[in-house]
């Protein structure tokens, strides 16, 4: 409790429970979890000439959040607000904090964050590190263009505060830097205003690919979030079929919170057979009828909006011992229809795909960060449960079609990818202000 | 400012679980004084139950194992004008086999978790008696309830502050204020970060504070926390020592 231990052991501990989202890379990590930001300037003392990494609630997929040539910092200790302005909707909170808890102090005042990624148990240092997304990026942009401020501990350098004005270079290095220019300590964020907590959902199925895209567009000018879920095993003239949502906060002052505690769980690992072509066949041909049953408009609170596969707390178990690899790429707007269509084509004839497999498309607001990774055009993403080289073959036959269409892929969602496509997909990687004590697994990877 | 909102003195506060409380009692728009060595991390703990709701949070930074009591007390009471609830949530676990090794060390420990707690008690009780009116809440521990040869020292210290507040309990039930000893068992805290193995029986310190919460306005004067010790702890009390003597705990 408050008093200190009568002798100080090191703060690092050797878990084997600490993997990423995708549950694929497995071992042990030395981790430490600090409770207070002072303790963060004595981890490296510790650590010796072991690299460190500050990691938040593991979302990534793959290794980007994992560091088994050094030790991990865990910064959900460091979960403590630092002050919520409600007049002007700027919070500053601590690296640590989740996007469940910010929900929870300022959606009653009336505020949410700029953009939010498909989960609430995500950090703000993470959600900065990532450069993260969300179904608003059309009106938005990425995370990083509403961050003010933050904290950087740098090994080289101390405590800073970054702003875009103070130090151009070093802010871009940070946001989607991947936590590799320094400890982020905190962040200030500019949240935007909202008139209620639900939205006018509408559900527009449509039939193939070729529907999509004037679908995508025209719900860009008057919706401020659109995403479309594909079926990626429909084949022939049905590929691409989906059920395309668009929706606008409504204005009517009920401010409804989420409940963290109603969660369903996945208490065990699922078997691996559980999920294979017959099966995720099935659950797309459910999900498109039953969501084509629904179609038309409806109130829904944001939390099953922004955030529906939360409810069921550790769904990343379903897919077994093995895991899952998500891909996620951008193909720029020039190419968009013909690689898209190319690559569901080879998805669908794999018969690896599996249920959850989004479209959408950017808007031309520029990132600001040097890794960040979106950019105008469509963006793709799905689920692969892990299955050794056959995976990874259909991987990279995807990887060949990106890279020809100039596309990216994202660092958050990757566990494989090569040096080569990640040093095509951010060109200016070498500029990275990096923090010599800092790696990752994922950075070891694709840069040394 | 609310007057209604809750006036509570929190010892320790840069604690986990008194963190977690706190949490609690900011969002009710509370009132509170956080009592705790180091200023800086008491200020971080203040800012962020003052954006929680929290109607006031004052900083006293000391050390409540040396400090005086009954004066520091009065001044905190003072401030807040009147004390609805006190919260006693500061210990060091210590290692058996030093303690036992190092009398200072055990000296040092027992002063920590047990005299130093005892006046804090004493004086809170005092004002409570006065109020006629309050809550005491002190944390003790399921390791208090019967010695074990892998940590009777500490378990001792929280087994005395378990007959103080039940003597204080006793005292104020009269007069309608109160005392409870919320004994929680494996809690992952900062505490408790070496034991790496954590199984079933080991909680959250937001569940400990939960139980707390309640305590605060409700129940008798000894809760277990999280409540399914109860059961367990009746067992190893009652177990013959023959059969006791054979466990390694």
């Amino acid at each position: 409790m408050t008093a200190k231990a009568v002798s100080a052991p090191s703060p690092f501990i050797e878990r084997s429970d600490v993997v990423s989202w995708g549950r694929v890379t497995r071992g042990v990590q030395r981790v430490a979890r600090p409770g207070f930001r002072d303790e963060l300037s004595g981890l490296p003392s510790h650590a010796g000439d072991e690299s460190l990494l500050a990691i938040g609630l593991r979302r990534s997929y793959g290794d980007s959040c994992l560091n088994r040539g050094g030790a991990l910092v865990d910064m959900s200790g460091l979960d403590r607000f630092i002050a919520f302005d409600a007049a002007t909707g700027v919070l500053r909170a601590e690296a640590g904090v989740s996007f469940s808890e910010i929900l929870r102090l300022v959606v009653p005042k009336g505020w949410f964050p700029p953009t939010t990624p498909g989960t609430r148990f995500v950090t703000l240092g993470g959600v900065v590190a990532n450069d993260v997304h969300g179904k608003n990026h059309h009106g938005a942009g990425s995370i990083g263009r509403h961050v003010r401020a933050f904290g950087l501990l740098r090994s080289d350098r101390g405590e800073l505060t970054v702003t875009p004005e103070s130090d151009p270079m070093l802010f871009a290095s940070t946001i989607g830097g991947l936590g590799l220019t320094g400890v982020i300590e905190w962040v200030e964020l500019q949240l935007v205003k909202i008139g209620g907590a639900h939205l006018d959902v509408e559900i527009v199925p449509y039939d193939n690919l070729d529907a999509f895209w004037p679908l995508a567009d025209e719900s860009a000018r008057s919706f401020e979030h659109t995403v479309a879920w594909i079926d990626c095993t429909a084949r022939g003239a049905r590929a691409g079929r989906g059920i395309f949502s668009r929706a606008n906060w409504i204005d009517d002052g009920a401010y409804d919170l989420h409940d963290d505690k109603s969660w369903k769980r996945i208490p065990l690992e699922a078997p691996g057979f559980a999920l294979n072509r017959f099966t995720v066949g099935a659950f797309n041909n459910l999900y498109h009828r039953v969501n084509s049953a629904k179609a038309g408009t409806n109130r829904q609170h944001y939390a099953p909006f922004f955030y529906p596969l939360d409810a069921v707390h550790d769904w990343n178990r379903l897919y077994g011992r093995r895991g899952m690899l998500q891909y996620q790429c951008v193909i720029p707007r020039e190419n968009q229809r013909d690689a898209i269509t190319e690559m569901l084509r080879v998805i669908a004839a794999s018969g690896q795909a599996s249920f959850l497999a989004v479209l959408k498309t950017f808007g031309d607001l520029p990132s600001p960060g040097l890794l960040s990774f979106p950019r105008p055009g469509a963006t793709l993403a799905l689920d692969f449960p892990f299955r050794g080289e056959t995976t990874l073959n259909l991987l990279a036959r995807l990887d060949a079609m990106v890279r020809e269409a100039n596309g990216a892929l994202y660092p958050a969602k990757d566990g494989r990818m090569s040096r080569e496509m990640f040093r095509r997909s951010f060109p200016r990687w070498e500029q990275l202000l990096k923090d010599p004590a800092l790696n990752s697994d994922f950075w070891t990877r694709v840069a040394q | 400012m609310n007057i209604e909102s809750e006036r509570i003195v929190i010892l320790g506060a840069a604690s986990a679980i008194a963190r977690a409380t706190a949490r609690l009692w900011a969002e009710r728009g509370a009132r509170l004084v956080l009592v705790g060595r180091d200023q800086a991390r008491l200020s971080a703990v203040a800012a962020d139950l003052v954006a929680r709701g929290a109607a006031q949070a004052d900083c006293v930074a000391l050390d409540c194992a040396s400090a005086d009591a009954g004066a520091e007390l009065a001044k905190m009471v003072e401030t807040l004008g009147g004390l609805d609830i006190l919260l006693l949530a500061y210990g060091v676990l210590g290692d058996q086999t030093e303690l036992a090794r190092d009398p200072s060390a055990a000296a040092a420990l027992i002063q920590t978790n047990f005299t130093s707690a005892a006046a804090w008690c004493l004086a809170a009780a005092a004002i409570f008696e006065k109020q006629r009116a309050g809550a005491l809440l002190v944390i003790g521990s399921v390791a208090g309830d019967r010695g074990r040869r892998s940590n009777f020292i500490y378990g001792a210290t929280k087994g005395g502050l378990a007959r103080l507040v039940e003597g204080i309990a006793h005292r104020l039930a009269p007069l309608g204020a109160r005392a409870v000893l919320i004994k929680p068992g494996f809690v992952d805290t900062p505490m408790t970060a070496s034991i790496t193995k954590k199984g079933l029986l080991w909680a959250t310190p937001e569940q400990v504070a939960e139980v707390i919460e309640t305590a605060a306005e409700r129940g008798g004067p000894v809760v277990y926390a999280p409540k399914f010790w109860l059961p367990i702890m009746l067992i190893i009390r009652h177990m013959p020592a023959f059969v006791f003597n054979k466990l390694n705990l």
